[in-house]
Formats: structure tokens, C-alpha cells, sequence
């Protein structure tokens, strides 16, 4: 897939490394900003507290 | 042909797993690093805005201890000094994601620094500043301050155990006694356990040994003890 991307950006070599860094730049970022903060709750690191049912994500505040 | 076709193949099956893999790192990266800069900055807010609030003379008809915390605002401050000079937080009210994104959470209706009863402070581990990563070294007899707008409180630590994530009992006003009266000031910190599981929670209790009015130039003990 990376042949064929590579294939595809127009321009001569410099342009195609820049265009290729901006896309690289792109993923990265919706990564970091979307993607992987929506992951993170599913994974164990940030069940710090004691509840009586772990598994179900409470906010004490909000209940009743 | 065939074979042409065959090595497009498994070359496009490897590129697919190599970013695979990347990504999985750069989601480490994520979880060690970039949230670590987000807390970094939400203490440096939070240091910011207490210091600002405390120094800021008491609005009349409120008193100088506030009970009431609206969720995510700063509490406190919490020093480990015995993990180290750097080891201050800011605690927030709430125990929520967001909540503890920011520092450690204070769990609502547990008491607040120097009450009698059972103030309950829950904190990360490993991710989001980490704020309660070496809870592990704490021993005995080992210093736990908070201060507030009016006084430093030094806890001393009593105990140090594990429990199951289920143990609601470890918040309670007197720890696994949901109907005694509370007669002792205690502080009790939870953090996962071990390090990246949650498979149990780490518990350090400790109970109240000193009061301090703050003013100027006044620093309790248990902070001027520490070494480099």
C-alpha cells in the first residue's frame, strides 16, 4: 500500500517526501486525538479506585 | 504471474502488519508520555489557581475550610516527601476519568484534610502524571501532608495492603466498618496493582499525627526532612 501511495503523490522527489510527512503527520494526530483517547478506557490503567462493580465504568457524581 | 501476484501479497500483508505494530507503539508512547503533558499542565492550572484562591482573603459569610468542592476543582495539596521533594500533587474533587486526568481524585462524600473520619484519595498508577506510581515504597511511619488554605496536616502512614478492586469497605468513614463512628482522622490512598493491571488496588492508610496553622515561613517537620 505504501508502493502505491508513493505512486500516486504527484511532484518530484522533495515534494513526494514532504507530501508523505504531512500524511504521516495527519495519522499521527488523529491518533493521538481521537482515536486513542477513545481506546483508553477500555484498558485496565486507569482503574485506580475501589467500586463494587469494576468492570462498569461509574462516575460517583453522577448518580442519585 | 502467479507468483508475481503471490509476492504483492504477502509484501502487502507485511507492510499491513509492520504499521500494525507501530501503532501499537506509538499507542504506548501515548499512554507512558503524552498523558503525562496533559496532567503536567492541568497541575500546573490547578497549583495556580490554589494559590491564587488561598492567598485571596475569605469572601465574608464563608468559612476558611470549604466542605463543598464543585467535581474536577482543586482541593488540596498532597506531598509523599519521603518518595522525594518533587512528590506534590494537586487533589481534585471527584474520582471520575476525567476527574483523575488531572491529579489525584478526593472521593466525594469522604472527609476532608484534617476531619475526623476517613478522607479517601485515589490517583494513577502509571499513566496521567502517575501521581501514585511509587505508592509501593511508602513504609511505616513515613510522612503523607496535605494542605489546605488554613493548616499543613501530617499523616503518618499505619498500613499498607492489598485488596480486591471490589473492597468499598476500604472508604468507609471507619475503613471496613460501615456503622462505627469514626473517632481517629485517617487518610487512606488507592492506586492500582500491580504496576499496568487492575487486577487488585493498593491501599496505604494512614492516621493524622499533627496540625499546623499555616503563616509566614511556617513549614511542618515532615517537609524540612527531606533530602536531596
Amino acid at each position: 500500500m505504501y508502493v502505491w501511495l508513493w505512486r500516486h503523490l504527484p511532484g518530484p522527489l522533495i515534494a513526494r517526501l514532504l507530501q508523505a510527512a504531512v500524511l504521516l503527520g495527519a495519522v499521527v494526530a488523529v491518533l493521538m486525538l481521537v482515536v486513542f483517547p477513545r481506546v483508553e478506557p477500555l484498558l485496565p490503567y486507569q482503574d485506580v479506585t475501589v467500586d463494587p462493580n469494576p468492570s462498569v465504568t461509574v462516575t460517583p457524581s453522577a448518580s442519585p | 504471474m502467479r507468483s508475481e501476484r503471490l509476492r504483492r501479497a504477502v509484501s502487502g500483508l507485511g507492510q499491513l502488519m509492520i504499521t500494525l505494530g507501530l501503532i501499537l507503539l506509538l499507542f504506548c508512547v501515548y499512554e507512558l508520555k503524552v498523558t503525562n503533558l496533559y496532567t503536567d499542565e492541568q497541575q500546573k492550572q490547578l497549583d495556580k489557581t490554589l494559590t491564587k484562591t488561598w492567598a485571596a482573603p475569605v469572601p465574608p459569610g464563608r468559612p476558611a475550610t470549604l466542605t463543598v468542592f464543585p467535581e474536577g476543582t482543586a482541593v488540596a495539596r498532597i506531598y509523599l516527601p519521603s518518595l522525594g521533594k518533587d512528590q506534590v500533587h494537586v487533589v481534585v474533587e471527584g474520582v471520575s476519568h476525567e476527574d483523575l486526568k488531572k491529579g489525584p481524585g478526593h472521593y466525594p462524600g469522604t472527609e476532608f484534610p484534617g476531619e475526623i473520619g476517613n478522607m479517601v484519595i485515589s490517583g494513577h498508577r502509571t499513566t496521567y502524571g502517575a501521581p501514585f506510581n511509587r505508592l509501593d515504597e511508602l513504609r511505616g511511619g513515613d510522612p503523607i501532608v496535605m494542605e489546605t488554605r488554613t493548616a499543613f496536616y501530617t499523616y503518618r502512614v499505619i498500613s499498607s495492603y492489598v485488596v480486591k478492586p471490589s473492597a468499598i469497605g476500604e472508604t468507609d468513614h471507619v475503613p471496613n466498618q460501615p456503622t462505627a463512628t469514626p473517632t481517629k482522622a485517617l487518610v487512606t490512598l488507592t492506586t492500582c496493582n500491580p504496576k499496568y493491571s487492575a487486577r487488585q488496588r493498593l491501599i496505604i492508610r494512614g492516621e493524622l499525627q499533627s496540625t499546623l496553622a499555616k503563616g509566614p515561613g511556617v513549614v511542618p517537620p515532615a517537609l524540612l526532612a527531606v533530602g536531596g
